[in-house]
């Protein structure tokens, strides 16, 4: 095979890698500087909301993987139709979504946290009061435009200037 | 046997294991190769250590529900894989999806299509040693890309963004805005990584006339996407059997005229060229309206069968379904493009070197998930 | 002392102890050992240093910054964790040839620095037959690398040994040749004369020895874009892929120990060793040794790797009638006008250098590369 052009090609090569060395690196010291992550972020967890839940199960019977488990019982003394237990295996979920779009009652949200990791893999299995939004669990805007809405923007990497002389 | 001019001396073939777990293959791929010194005699492909048993799955779950299985099978590229599923099930359920979810479909897949470029040509440049630099700055693009899918619906690798009938939300304000600035710097970084390494003298010695696929071997084999193109077959399901509204944009096919590994790499390059002007196309064009087609969640299509096939950036990838009037299909099958597309591979490198096996491997551009199911 | 009464006696045209030395042979002995030793494992981590943060910078990311300021403990991170590591020897290696191979690779590289100026007459040793000396210690080590490939009992490390062997071998011819164009123009074999001799840096005068000799020491020492020894994407790890704990610190520092050499030999020969105008005469060379190094750095992060038949045509085809031409043109204008402005003659060998090469690259051809099986 020929060298064509001379060596030509090598040297327009360096030129490019020099280049990048004056520029700014692309990166983000992580626990320093944090990312605004997407408005309609899937995140790890679930949040329900007990007041508008009425125990349809639209979302068990949705949930492709089965992750959702409830119990629902009549109250006959306050003439109610309640909710016993709602347990989620956040463990099995697959952060589908199509829970939170199925719910008629918007009782259902994803998560918006991201670092949420727990020691024992049976803390991954989430119950009732668990599952309330809270602050150290915000919920997401995914299928919830109200909420997208007031959550920050996105940081995008078209918009960090990665040109610029350091 | 070595015979070099007139001395002939004894050699004795022997079997290297390229096992599941290397740096180079992508993914769980185990390659039993034969080698005479550095001669390729033979290679021997073993598989199968990524079956998930998808295609069983499919049966066990509603329409809806298993498009977030469909992500898991070409995960590099997974919206491809979600279109080409519910195309199927609209062919089948014979759907009508309207006009802003086609569009924003084909953006969407464009946007795919250039992000597995992206991996597809930056792994392909570090497995000729490259030493990672190319695919660093590949690696950039994808994270842009990367960032609108992910404004869009909120994940990055597994979307579950198409449904059967359009594509689950809207896309939001911003959207349009930051891929018009994406746009704006995208054919700059084509042009830097071209200056980098299109015409270096060591790229060009290593990948020219390498792993040549003749015309009639990509032909009675089955291959399909870029690989087929750089043999010279002019052949994109785009434009020879156009689905959603591919008809309706103006762009090129690049082709290859050898096949080697050179003309796959460039043909790549070129594809992602053109799905730019498609992007742009369909950006200027985009109308309002309804993002889904009214279709009940649990979904029960009619009773027989449907093929829909589409141009993903590995190639043709199809799905197939069977349908019994429930809520579950009866037998989806996947037409796997990277397996169909690694049927070849044995005849490529017969009489090449190692050095040239890794490269020839890695042009072809294949993803685990999607040969294994 | 004996020796020393004894070699002076005798009249050898060899003055290993400078005369004015305070304390006489084995004081000068014992300092030079000891800042040699400091100096070539303190260079060892800078050089590991520059590569891993200018390797990370050229690829738009920041190299290692956590461990220490700027990330300059992370070399000492990296040896303190290679410590730790288990010792793992396969049991069908051959245990002697696998324990002694790194030492019989990283003496010579050591042992190098023996005769290399870091000042006027500042050196372990000041031999009369300096850089022959060099080359013929660099060789050794190539022992060193087949022993561990052979004795690992591994088929990746026996295929990375043996390119290793072949590539070093055909290496050799080109490097030594681009040296005697520098010993002609110096008019003597130890390295502290020639650095006397520059006046003006050889690398104006010998421009093409320079860049032969450049490529043939990349060769040698496996840096890119002739790293194939230790191929990460084809065979593992080349000759070191069972080596762990400290025998692999030993590989490592092999590796960076003989590019320091390199560079600090590229440093005394062609750009004028230590001499320079306002800094003390160690630290300029020990920064034109770390800018050769860089050097290094750059053409690493740049270049794809070659294959190996592509190496030896190289070495064979292309460097060694380079060389030979180099060799005679040198050799007519030091016989012919040993008194002739050097301008004068800058400017010829730069042409020269530049017509050269273009000739060559127009009638190289690399092969075919497949061979019928």
């Amino acid at each position: 095979m020929k060298f064509e052009r001379y060596g030509i090609g090598l040297i327009k090569g360096m030129v490019v890698t020099i280049k990048h060395l004056l520029r700014h690196p692309t990166v983000n010291q992580f626990p320093e500087q944090r990312l605004n992550i997407s408005r309609r972020f899937r995140g790890n967890e679930l949040i329900w909301s007990r007041e508008r839940c009425t125990g349809c199960a639209s979302c068990a019977k949705t949930c492709p993987q089965g992750a959702i488990e409830i119990i629902t019982a009549t109250n006959l003394a306050d003439n109610k139709y309640e909710v016993q237990k709602y347990q989620v295996d956040t463990g099995y979920c697959i952060q589908c979504g199509l829970c939170v779009e199925i719910c008629p009652y918007d009782a259902l949200f994803m998560g918006y946290s991201y670092e949420r990791a727990k020691y024992r893999r049976n803390e991954l299995v989430q119950l009732d009061d668990e599952l309330l939004e809270s602050p150290q669990r915000p919920a997401s805007g995914y299928f919830h435009p109200e909420i997208a809405e007031k959550l920050p923007r996105q940081t995008l990497l078209v918009e960090k200037i990665v040109e610029k002389r350091k | 046997m070595t015979t070099t001019g007139e001395i002939t001396f004894k050699t004795e073939p022997f079997v290297l294991n390229f096992g599941p777990v290397h740096p180079s293959t992508h993914g769980v791929y185990r390659m039993r190769a034969t080698l005479d010194g550095e001669v390729v005699l033979d290679i021997e492909p073993v598989f199968g250590y990524l079956h998930r048993g998808i295609e069983k799955l499919a049966e066990e779950r509603t329409y809806t529900g298993f498009i977030p299985l469909t992500d898991r099978l070409d995960y590099i590229s997974p919206m491809s894989n979600n279109l080409g599923y519910c195309l199927a099930v609209e062919k089948l359920a014979g759907i009508k999806v309207p006009e802003r979810a086609e569009y924003i479909r084909v953006i969407i897949a464009e946007l795919q299509r250039l992000a597995n470029h992206c991996i597809a040509v930056g792994s392909f440049l570090s497995d000729c040693g490259a030493m990672f630099t190319p695919f660093m700055y590949m690696f950039r693009e994808r994270e842009k890309i990367l960032d609108l899918f992910d404004m869009v619906c909120g994940q990055r690798l597994t979307y579950n963004y198409m449904r059967i009938g359009g594509v689950s939300q809207d896309i939001p304000d911003e959207f349009l805005p930051a891929l018009q600035k994406f746009m704006g710097t995208m054919p700059g970084m084509i042009e830097e990584w071209e200056n980098l390494l299109k015409q270096n003298e060591i790229l060009l010695a290593r990948t020219k006339g390498v792993g040549i696929l003749s015309r009639e071997m990509a032909i009675n084999c089955g291959i399909s996407g870029p690989v087929a193109r750089a043999s010279s077959i002019k052949w994109d399901l785009r434009k020879a059997d156009p689905y959603s509204i591919y008809d309706r944009f103006e762009f090129e096919i690049p082709t290859g005229e050898v096949g080697d590994c050179y003309d796959r790499y460039r043909v790549r390059v070129e594809e992602m060229k053109q799905s730019l002007r498609i992007i742009k196309q369909a950006m200027e064009r985009i109308p309002s309206g309804p993002i889904r087609a009214e279709v009940p969640h649990l979904i029960r299509p009619p009773a027989g069968e449907a093929y829909a096939h589409i141009e993903a950036p590995k190639g043709e990838l199809g799905f197939y379904i069977v349908s019994d009037n429930s809520i579950a299909p009866y037998r989806c099958h996947v037409r796997p493009t990277s397996l169909i597309n690694l049927t070849a591979l044995r005849e490529m490198v017969r009489g090449w070197k190692v050095a040239d096996l890794i490269a020839i491997f890695g042009s072809i551009d294949i993803t685990m998930g999607e040969v294994d199911r | 002392m004996a020796i020393v009464e004894l070699v002076n006696n005798t009249r050898l045209p060899m003055q290993v102890t400078p005369a004015d030395w305070p304390g006489g042979y084995w004081w000068h002995w014992l300092f030079f050992t000891v800042i040699l030793i400091a100096f070539v494992l303190v260079m060892v981590m800078g050089a590991i240093y520059i590569e891993r943060r200018g390797l990370g910078r050229m690829q738009s990311r920041l190299g290692p910054n956590r461990a220490g300021p700027f990330g300059l403990l992370q070399p000492v991170a990296d040896a303190v964790k290679v410590l730790l590591k288990e010792n793992i020897v396969p049991n069908s290696a051959d245990k002697v040839v696998h324990w002694l191979a790194p030492i019989i690779a990283f003496v010579p590289a050591m042992m190098i620095f023996a005769v290399v100026p870091f000042q006027n007459g500042a050196l372990l040793a000041d031999l009369n037959i300096g850089i022959l000396y060099v080359i013929a210690i660099s060789s050794v080590s190539t022992i060193g690398v087949f022993m561990a490939g052979w004795g690992s009992s591994n088929k990746y490390s026996l295929l990375g040994a043996m390119r290793n062997v072949a590539a070093v071998v055909s290496y050799e011819i080109p490097l030594v040749l681009a040296v005697i164009g520098v010993v002609l123009m110096a008019g003597s074999l130890s390295l502290n004369q020639i650095v006397l001799k520059q006046d003006i840096p050889f690398i104006l005068l010998q421009p093409l020895g320079f860049l032969l000799f450049f490529a043939a020491g990349c060769a040698e020492i496996n840096r890119s874009p002739f790293d194939l020894f230790e191929a990460d994407q084809e065979i593992v790890a080349g000759f070191h892929t069972e080596y762990s704990g400290m025998k692999f610190a030993m590989f490592y520092l092999v590796e960076y120990g003989e590019a320091i050499a390199m560079s600090a030999i590229i440093t005394t020969l062609f750009l004028s060793g230590w001499r320079g105008p306002l800094l003390p005469p160690w630290l300029w060379f020990i920064l034109k040794t770390l800018i050769v190094f860089f050097f290094m750095v750059w053409t690493r992060t740049t270049f794809p790797r070659a294959r190996i038949d592509q190496l030896m045509a190289l070495a064979w085809k292309f460097l060694l009638p380079l060389a030979l031409i180099n060799l005679f043109i040198t050799a007519i204008q030091v016989l012919a006008w040993p008194d002739a402005l050097p301008w004068i003659l800058i400017i010829i060998n730069i042409t020269i250098m530049v017509i050269l090469i273009l000739l060559w690259s127009k009638f190289f051809k690399l092969g075919w590369g497949r061979i019928e099986v």
